[in-house]
């Protein structure tokens, strides 16, 4: 047992937090920071940055021009990014088509559609869930009917994160109705220029738009379009979202988020004194930060297990429950120190806004935020279905 | 013992609860959360007519109710259908503390109050008070026959609606001291008197209040100089209850909502409702929601009894309703899914009004702390 980082792992975070200190345009920063949602253009010039040091892509091999980190380098990356307050690398096509396309697309593909990520060109967005097709995902009813050489696609996708900037869509769509549920889905890259194409914002219960339904009516896709072999997209899903789950405990969110509680905390008096010295606060404050420094560590001994090769198994759906339960509680001890000032709504909670926050630092966005985290125990398999996992592998004798 | 509603409090809640079902739609609502007035005028009018407003003063003050369980029966209902129109500030709290305190001459006001064309707001939070009531800086002093009042008042809801303000303002003492806080009746127009005004998270409006050297007549004060604290405390009493009873409703619709979607929404080919892993959380909810409506009849109960007991009662009320609200609230969404994260769905709203009852007159913690001064002394 060593609990330290190593020598080069040291010198490696080193310079991450010296390119961030450098880099990362302080003004974004502070959107970030404060809670407030990101604009198209900021992600994409956020991109642009880390793209000329060559570290878009951390996950990807190096000959398609990755970074081939392990997943020790990545957790510090990451970890060292959330201390910066950098904008999230948007995941759509860094860390979840891309690796399907690496695994499983032609090399035209490759070529085509890896480079144009990298660039920013192409903004995509996954179509996946269904009004019907939840934690059911496999029941998804969107049709593709092969018509010469090109799909007819036909169906409706919910809940697409930042659909509203995307170009390109990668979805599941059902091509053989007459098999079993999983044996009839193929996994297909739909340009959103296309007629019949339509984006219908969805507005969530804090006021923000950052999700979308997307309607397809008699959508003509290329056959080129297909990844891999038709009615194999099921295996491709469930690998690409092994890719969308690393990271998955957000241990960097939880402690920026616990820095921001005490700040906000340190400043908000509670009968004379600062709230942070009241006992019943501190003890909810303490509680959390003792599940974060534990669970701090079981992310790095599955970080650990992986840069060795070990495949995280249940692990990964224990992090997605522990990791999100945490991440919950620390917005909910934000909303509660902003006391009265959490009532107000920030209608421009996004970037741009210019006119001054009605209460303290730290306070405009708790209540909205306390809100709009609720998804995270929700989306990316939600946390029923990670018990399931767990209990299936654990109990059941299964896979 | 008797847990019934007697006959008249029986009809309230009928009549009430008939009208809010029949037009305070989520069409209804959604439109008024989306209007520049965070309120709907008409409403507003058509339930002063029914006499809600009515029942929340008693026969003396010209109402017909007026006591915790008339406070409980009303805000059950107003709670249950997510209604954001002032009811608490305008009628508790800020009619309430003119019945409470005012000359004959001022308590002519609570006429236009009951019939609902006069609305009220009660400015006594301030950017440093968070919760604690005694905590008062803004001034008041005598000038060549005048009040002069300045400071600065947080988060007052229904603000820019209200005719009159009702401003809290120390005469006397210490900033935290309980003595030397004096109430005044402070006319909407009055010079000095600014608002910025701003929509609230789940519904309705408030505004942050500047008062910069603001001149009253002497006869603008209500009660006596310097001991208002008491009857704020009772208002705050009032108010606890009113805000307790809300969330009860709310949480009731949403147990109701949950319990519908558990037993339609199709996954995995059968209702999602058949799964044990959700039964029990779905009985959980029950079983607590049962704790709240106890804990709310005990504050009801105990809002006329002597101050001891009522302040036991309300900080015991408060601490287990917010506990079980953020439980409901939470669980409720989970239990949904995508679905009740989304503006439209009747869930958000109500959730929305379950958590922001926690930051109005004390959150969880501060009635735990309440109740444990008390039930240690």
């Amino acid at each position: 047992m060593d609990l330290s980082f190593s020598a080069k792992e040291q010198a490696f975070r080193a310079e991450v937090r010296g390119f961030l200190a450098d880099k990362l345009p302080p003004e974004l920063a502070q959107t970030v920071r404060d809670g407030r949602g990101l604009s198209k253009d900021t992600y994409e010039r956020w991109h642009a940055l880390l793209n000329e040091q060559g570290w878009l892509a951390p996950n990807w091999p190096k000959e398609f021009g990755g970074c081939e980190w392990n997943a020790v380098q990545r957790h510090i990356f990451e970890d060292e990014c959330c201390r910066a307050h950098a904008p999230r690398i948007v995941p759509f096509g860094l860390s979840m088509l891309a690796p399907v396309l690496q695994k499983f697309g032609s090399k035209q593909q490759q070529d085509h559609y890896l480079p144009r990520i990298l660039s920013s060109q192409d903004w995509w967005c996954q179509g996946y869930s269904e009004p019907g097709a939840g934690s059911d995902l496999a029941s998804l009813k969107t049709k593709a009917v092969r018509d010469g050489d090109t799909y007819v696609v036909n169906g409706q996708k919910t809940w697409t994160t930042l659909g509203q900037y995307a170009n390109w869509i990668f979805c599941l769509v059902r091509t053989d109705p007459t098999v079993k549920q999983q044996a009839g889905i193929s996994f297909l890259l739909i340009d959103m220029d296309t007629p019949g194409v339509e984006v219908r914002p969805i507005i969530l219960l804090d006021g923000t738009h950052e999700v979308n339904e997307v309607w397809f009516t008699d959508v003509r896709v290329p056959v080129e379009n297909l990844v891999g072999e038709e009615n194999k997209g099921w295996t491709y899903a469930k690998y690409l979202l092994t890719h969308e789950r690393t990271n998955i405990a957000g241990v960097g969110f939880s402690q920026a988020g616990l820095a921001a509680v005490k700040r906000l905390a340190r400043s908000q008096m509670h009968r004379g004194r600062p709230l942070i010295e009241n006992p019943h606060f501190a003890a909810r404050v303490a509680r959390a930060e003792i599940d974060l420094m534990a669970m701090s560590t079981t992310n790095l001994r599955i970080i650990s297990g992986a840069a060795k090769g070990q495949a995280p198994g249940v692990e990964s759906s224990m992090l997605k429950v522990k990791g999100t339960q945490i991440r919950q509680e620390i917005n909910d001890l934000a909303r509660r120190a902003a006391g009265v000032y959490a009532m107000p709504f920030a209608s421009e909670a996004v970037e741009g806004s210019n006119e001054s926050p009605i209460g303290p630092e730290g306070t405009t966005h708790v209540a909205a935020q306390y809100f709009n985290n609720r998804k995270l125990s929700i989306f990316g398999g939600s946390n029923e279905i990670q018990r399931n996992i767990i209990a299936k592998v654990k109990l059941g004798g299964g896979a | 013992m008797n847990f019934d509603l007697t006959d008249e409090r029986q009809m309230l809640q009928d009549s009430l609860r008939r009208f809010l079902t029949d037009r305070y739609t989520t069409q209804v609502r959604n439109d008024i959360l989306n209007s520049d007035t965070g309120y709907s005028a008409e409403i507003w009018t058509q339930l002063a007519e029914l006499g809600i407003i009515g029942a929340l003063f008693t026969e003396d003050q010209g109402g017909y109710g007026g006591a915790g369980f008339d406070i409980a029966v009303v805000f059950e209902e107003l709670g249950r259908a997510g209604v954001v129109e002032p009811f608490l500030d305008s009628a508790v709290l800020g009619g309430g503390l003119i019945a409470a305190l005012g000359t004959e001459a001022q308590k002519t006001l609570l006429e236009q109050v009951i019939d609902g064309s006069l609305l009220l707001a009660f400015a006594h939070g301030e950017p440093a008070s968070r919760y604690d009531l005694s905590h008062v800086q803004t001034t008041a002093k005598m000038q060549d026959g005048s009040i002069v009042l300045s400071g600065r008042k947080a988060v007052v809801v229904n603000a820019e609606a209200a005719g009159f303000l009702i401003v809290s303002a120390r005469e006397d003492g210490a900033v935290m001291d309980q003595d030397g806080i004096s109430l005044f009746l402070v006319p909407a127009d009055t010079p000095g008197l600014s608002l910025r005004g701003y929509p609230l998270l789940a519904g309705g409006r408030a505004a942050e209040v500047e008062l910069d050297n603001v001149s009253l007549r002497a006869s603008s004060r209500l009660g006596v100089a310097g001991q208002a604290y008491p009857v704020i405390t009772e208002r705050a009493a009032a108010a606890s209850v009113a805000l307790a009873a809300e969330t009860l409703g709310a949480m009731e619709t949403a147990t109701v909502l949950t319990r519908d979607y558990l037993q339609t929404r199709q996954q995995f080919g059968r209702p999602i409702g058949s799964f044990q892993a959700l039964q029990h959380r779905m009985a959980d909810l029950l079983i607590e929601l049962e704790q709240a409506r106890s804990a709310v009849i005990n504050a009801a109960g105990h809002l006329e009894g002597e101050p001891y007991q009522r302040e036991l009662h309300i900080a015991a009320a408060r601490n287990l309703v917010a506990r079980t609200g953020r439980l409901v609230s939470e669980e409720t969404i989970q239990l949904h899914g995508g679905i009740a994260m989304t503006q439209e769905y009747e869930l958000a709203h109500i959730a929305k009004r379950i958590t922001m009852a926690d930051h109005r007159f004390g959150d969880a913690d501060y009635h735990l702390e309440q109740f444990i001064d008390l039930s240690t002394t």
